[in-house]
């Protein structure tokens, strides 16, 4: 059933001494993809860039590149917008076993965004192995479906660790957080996908948001209140991709819109600048998600 | 005789069986083209051989060439270890070996063009998806960038070998940011020095001509002619930093770091004292992952951000294109072979060492039967072959202490190893304690684009090993490089980089000064002279000290306090904090060595040496003054090097800024304390002396030194060259022969401080100036150096 949202991302610096020009890129404009439409909407900045280029990157999510030449001690980056977002997950597990998943892998022969071979091994944020890969190692068992395994790894997760919005920060390792067993979403999900690409399923990460309330009757879900983060797995050629979300143990479906996917967290940060500044520095960032009647 | 001679020089050589060796074509049987240069050498006899090559050394050592040797306390500059016989080929075989090199270099523009671009190696199957896309140096922001050189690559370089049969083959491909065509020019300069008398009849083939096209060929890869040239270097702390600054100023090319750097709506500049200046070519002699802290590795603090999108909007050549350095891959050896003969239709004309994929079943049961005569390593690694660490499993046991079963080994980690067979390097002539030896050797050759297609460059950089066993052949495991010679039969022309067709002379216009540069030089200025007026300050106290004794005099304790305020601690005779003075002038002057003269750049080397050889050895008293006497007399041979022979450029003129701007605060600060009316009795003498015009003022105050002489002569007397008006006249002098910036009012805040300065020193009189006139003065001089670096420096 097609939900269609209003929705509002706001993510805003403040700084002390800011110094000379600087550049930013941003990554906060949801994609119209088979299972989601952007329907209107753009992402605005304030004060105005001196530079402004909107494009694509390599994974084909949308990008916005600016630039300020002179220094600037408050910047607000904005998306509004409206998203229709319609998932259809099919209800039959049709995924080969994982272990089978090589020969799927060896005959699919493509370097282009969709092509699992980006997913495995290490990415910036992810290196496999470790206490994650023991966890990862405990859980799969011969003969389970790639999907199963996805699903099992996700489950474990969310029964092992805490969400905690204060044990953990953007550039907290996962192998850290793992030890503590705590963390927020980007924490899960960079801990599934060390799991999932240790055993040999690809796994990439998956930023957006999540509905602001609950559907009435419903519990509400963890990180609704800034942008949220899951995780993508391929199943093999027949099955391809499933999202799921390992902070809330479920796949990740009309509740979940998305705005960017890559190999882990470097690849879809928000906002990502060059800015010299000294002295202290604030951040805000809120969203709002509410569904149109 | 010569028949003597001969057999003494080549009594110790004897070539191992089984290794080609590049003097004796068999046993007994020198190659023709090493005739005259052995014929040469013995002829000279050992001991005129053995003063050669300390004449080739010393030019080395003259010329300022150094390696970073690597250790685990940190790093330090080294000899370079020149292995004075050079390597030598016969013309005709040379040009066999570069067809190879060009057919090569053609195939690895084919292979980059298609991976950034439509990727039809690997959905043909001819490169597994997987090699490429969990290689760390396949930039995927750079996919899809069309360069607008239309070419990727630029400059390159390759490790060639010669097998047992004779025939030789690459073992690694550079194409990152290639280094040593620099190191072999030094080489080939120190050579031709040790072979003065026999190299210009040798019929070697000159070097220049391949740097001219490089050159060129830059130089027209320019928009419109318009925009720079500049080589992009990581800075002073890494290996080749000195090949940077060499090889910048031999082509006339700007040497830029990241921070100088700047994008700006699409163009990018450099930061210049003169403002802003486009440059569209960039030699990027920095690894492509750290290019750009925003596209690129979120870590590197010597990236430009935005570097990405520059190359990507189309607003610079880069010389190579981010993302070159995938094609250094060593699991991409085993796919070249047959990529050459689908994409070119030929086989390769080199052939490159054989090189196994242990993800493909068939290749891995392959290297499993054949471990023997195996080395195996890390598929990603863009390590050559030669350079074995631990992890590397050679003829069937690890190199390292990862002991591990190897076939376990291999059953798990397969996708991520190659098989290489096993390297047997042919053998080339090494005086080793005065005996000709054989010694295993590589030769990197370089290959540069011209409009006219690529064309190799007549020689090389050869590195030859310590000892027969070919994996010590880095230098950091004690190898040396040699010169290698191409031989022909028939004289060359002499020939240089400025080689020009007749006509009229043209003075090329004045190159730009990155801001960084001009930071840098005038940062060096002020310390050195910092720690001039603190070596002075040092004397004065230990001569005094020496003369009261253990008595503790006011006067003693009034100077040893004012230097104190310097971070100074009068206990240690020679204080850390001065040392770290020194060492911080050293450090910049070593990030503008390119602009900087060789024996300027020793005479300091020598200054911050002899004062930390100094700190374990001076006594306080008598013995610490001498010391600085010492170092008084090499600051003094520094800034004559300096003020006597760099030509008037504009940097010049920012490192005689920072001098005088430091000079005039030291004798102010001097003057505030010593000739303050509450200063104890001998303080006159004091700031006389320091301020160095002991003579100058009995010359010319013939009465008692009063506070009025001292004051007229160190402050206000515009011919002594240590007075505070002489600074303010030549900051003006030199402030009116900057840059203006452009549009800008005539007059900047800058030179009317200046000028403000000037006219109050001009116009005051020694009693008006007071204790906190002084003060007032001295802060005018630091709203100077703040206006200058405002203006220019940030």
């Amino acid at each position: 059933m097609p939900v269609i949202y209003d929705i509002t991302l706001e993510i805003g610096y403040r700084y002390e001494r800011a110094a000379g020009s600087s550049r930013t890129l941003l990554r906060m404009l949801p994609p119209t993809r088979v299972d989601q439409q952007l329907l209107s909407g753009a992402v605005t900045v304030s004060p105005p860039p001196d530079f402004r280029l909107d494009r694509t990157d390599f994974f084909g999510n949308a990008m916005t590149e600016i630039a300020h030449t002179a220094p600037v001690q408050e910047t607000k980056f904005r998306f509004q917008g409206r998203v229709r977002r319609s998932p259809n997950i099919n209800p039959m597990d049709l995924s080969c076993p994982y272990d089978r998943l090589p020969s799927d892998l060896a005959a699919t022969r493509s370097i282009d965004a969709l092509s699992p071979h980006h997913f495995l091994g290490r990415s910036d944020r992810v290196t496999p192995g470790g206490d994650i890969a023991d966890f990862a190692q405990s859980i799969a068992e011969p003969g389970m479906t790639t999907r199963a395994l996805v699903q099992a790894v996700s489950s474990r997760l969310h029964s092992e660790m805490a969400f905690d919005p204060v044990a953990t920060e953007v550039t907290t390792a996962p192998d850290e957080a793992f030890r503590a067993r705590r963390g927020v979403c980007q924490d899960f999900s960079h801990i599934a996908i060390s799991a999932l690409r240790t055993l040999g399923i690809p796994a990439g990460y998956v930023s957006g948001f999540l509905r602001t309330l609950p559907p009435p009757g419903q519990e509400r879900l963890e990180g609704a209140d800034a942008m949220h983060a899951w995780v993508r797995a391929w199943c093999g050629a027949e099955t391809g991709w499933v999202e799921i979300d390992p902070t809330n143990a479920i796949w990740a479906e009309e509740d979940h819109i998305v705005v960017a996917v890559g190999r882990d967290y470097a690849d879809v940060a928000p906002v990502k600048g060059s800015l010299r500044a000294t002295g202290g520095q604030k951040s805000t960032h809120s969203v709002d998600v509410v569904p149109v009647d | 005789m010569q028949a003597e001679t001969l057999n003494d020089l080549l009594a110790g050589y004897t070539p191992r069986s089984g290794v080609a060796d590049e003097l004796f074509a068999a046993p007994g049987q020198l190659r023709p083209v090493w005739q005259p240069l052995i014929d040469h050498m013995a002829g000279l006899g050992p001991d005129v051989l053995a003063q050669r090559f300390a004449r080739g050394d010393q030019y080395l050592a003259d010329a300022g060439v150094y390696f970073r040797q690597h250790t685990a306390s940190g790093s330090d500059e080294r000899n370079w270890p020149l292995s004075h016989v050079p390597v030598v080929i016969a013309a005709p075989e040379w040009r066999a070996l570069s067809d190879g090199i060009v057919q090569r270099a053609e195939l690895l523009e084919r292979v980059m063009a298609d991976l950034y671009g439509p990727g039809r190696l690997v959905s043909d199957g001819l490169l597994p998806a997987e090699l490429v896309a969990q290689n760390s140096e396949w930039l995927r922001p750079v996919v899809g960038t069309r360069p607008p050189s239309g070419h990727f690559l630029h400059f390159l370089a390759f490790e060639i070998g010669r097998s047992p049969d004779g025939s030789w083959f690459v073992l690694g491909d550079r194409t990152q940011a290639p280094s040593g065509a620099g190191f072999a020019l030094e080489n080939r300069m120190a050579t031709s020095r040790v072979f003065f008398d026999h190299f210009s009849g040798s019929n070697v083939e000159r070097l220049a001509g391949f740097f001219r096209a490089f050159r060129d060929a830059a130089n027209g890869l320019r928009h419109d002619g318009q925009g720079r040239v500049a080589i992009l270097t990581p800075g002073q702390h890494t290996d080749t930093y000195f090949e940077h600054a060499y090889i910048a100023r031999y082509l006339g090319f700007l040497l830029l770091e990241a921070d100088d750097l700047k994008i700006d709506n699409g163009l990018l500049t450099v930061r210049t004292v003169s403002g802003p200046e486009p440059i569209s070519v960039l030699w990027r002699r920095l690894d492509s992952r750290f290019s750009d802290p925003l596209e690129l590795s979120e870590e590197s603090t010597i990236g430009t951000p935005g570097m990405v999108s520059a190359l990507r909007q189309g607003a610079v050549s880069m010389l190579n294109c981010l993302g070159s350095g995938v094609l250094e891959t060593r699991a991409m050896m085993a796919f070249l072979p047959r990529i050459a003969r689908t994409l070119l239709g030929e086989p390769l004309k080199l052939p490159n060492i054989a090189t196994w994929w242990c993800g493909q079943p068939r290749e891995l049961d392959h290297v499993r039967r054949t471990l023997d005569r195996m080395m195996i390593g890390p598929a990603q690694s863009t390590r050559l072959p030669f350079e074995i660490d631990g992890a590397t499993v050679l003829g069937g046991s690890f190199r390292g202490s990862a002991q591990r079963p190897i076939d376990d080994w291999l059953a798990t980690d397969a996708p991520n190893l190659v098989g290489q067979e096993a390297v047997t390097l042919s053998t080339t002539p090494a005086m080793i304690d005065g005996q000709l030896v054989p010694r295993p050797m590589v030769v990197r050759v370089f290959a540069a684009r011209t409009p006219q297609g690529w064309t190799v460059m007549p020689g090389g950089y050869a590195r030859i090993g310590r000892t027969e066993d070919p994996t010590a052949l880095a230098m950091q495991n004690g190898g040396s490089v040699a010169d290698v010679w191409i031989v022909g039969d028939r004289p060359v022309s002499r020939d240089s980089l400025t080689a020009q067709p007749d006509g009229p002379y043209v003075r090329r216009a004045p190159g730009v000064l990155p801001s960084r540069a001009a930071d840098n030089l005038y940062w060096l200025g002020r310390y050195v002279e910092r720690a001039e007026s603190h070596v002075r300050l040092l004397r004065a106290f230990h001569l005094r000290r020496e003369d009261a004794g253990d008595a503790e005099t006011t006067l003693i304790d009034h100077l040893s306090r004012f230097i104190s305020t310097f971070g100074l601690d009068t206990a240690q005779p020679m204080p850390t904090a001065l040392l770290a003075q020194f060492d911080t002038a050293l450090n910049c002057a070593g990030k503008v060595r390119d602009r900087f003269s060789t024996d300027g750049w020793h005479a300091l080397n020598d200054l911050a040496h002899s004062a930390h050889a100094m700190a374990g050895t001076a006594q306080p008293g008598d013995d610490a003054a001498r010391a600085m006497t010492v170092l008084l007399r090499k600051l003094a041979g520094f800034s004559g090097l300096v003020h006597e022979n760099m030509f008037r450029f504009t940097g010049w003129r920012f490192l005689s800024m920072g001098r005088a701007l430091e000079r005039a605060d030291h004798t102010l600060a001097l003057l505030e304390t010593f000739c303050d009316l509450k200063a104890p009795a001998g303080s006159f003498d004091v700031a006389v002396e320091v301020g160095d015009s002991v003579i100058t003022h009995r010359r010319r105050y013939a009465v008692a030194t009063t506070r009025s002489t001292v004051i007229d002569l160190l402050a206000l007397d515009e011919g002594n060259p240590r007075s505070v008006i002489f600074q303010a006249d030549l900051l003006r002098r030199e402030e009116t022969e900057l840059p203006r910036p452009e549009h800008g009012p005539r007059m900047t805040d800058l030179g009317r401080r200046i000028l403000r300065l000037q006219t109050d020193l001009a116009t005051i009189t020694p009693e008006r100036l007071t204790t906190r006139r002084i003060g007032g003065l001295r802060r005018d001089f630091a709203a100077v150096s703040e206006a200058l670096t405002d203006l220019y420096l940030v």
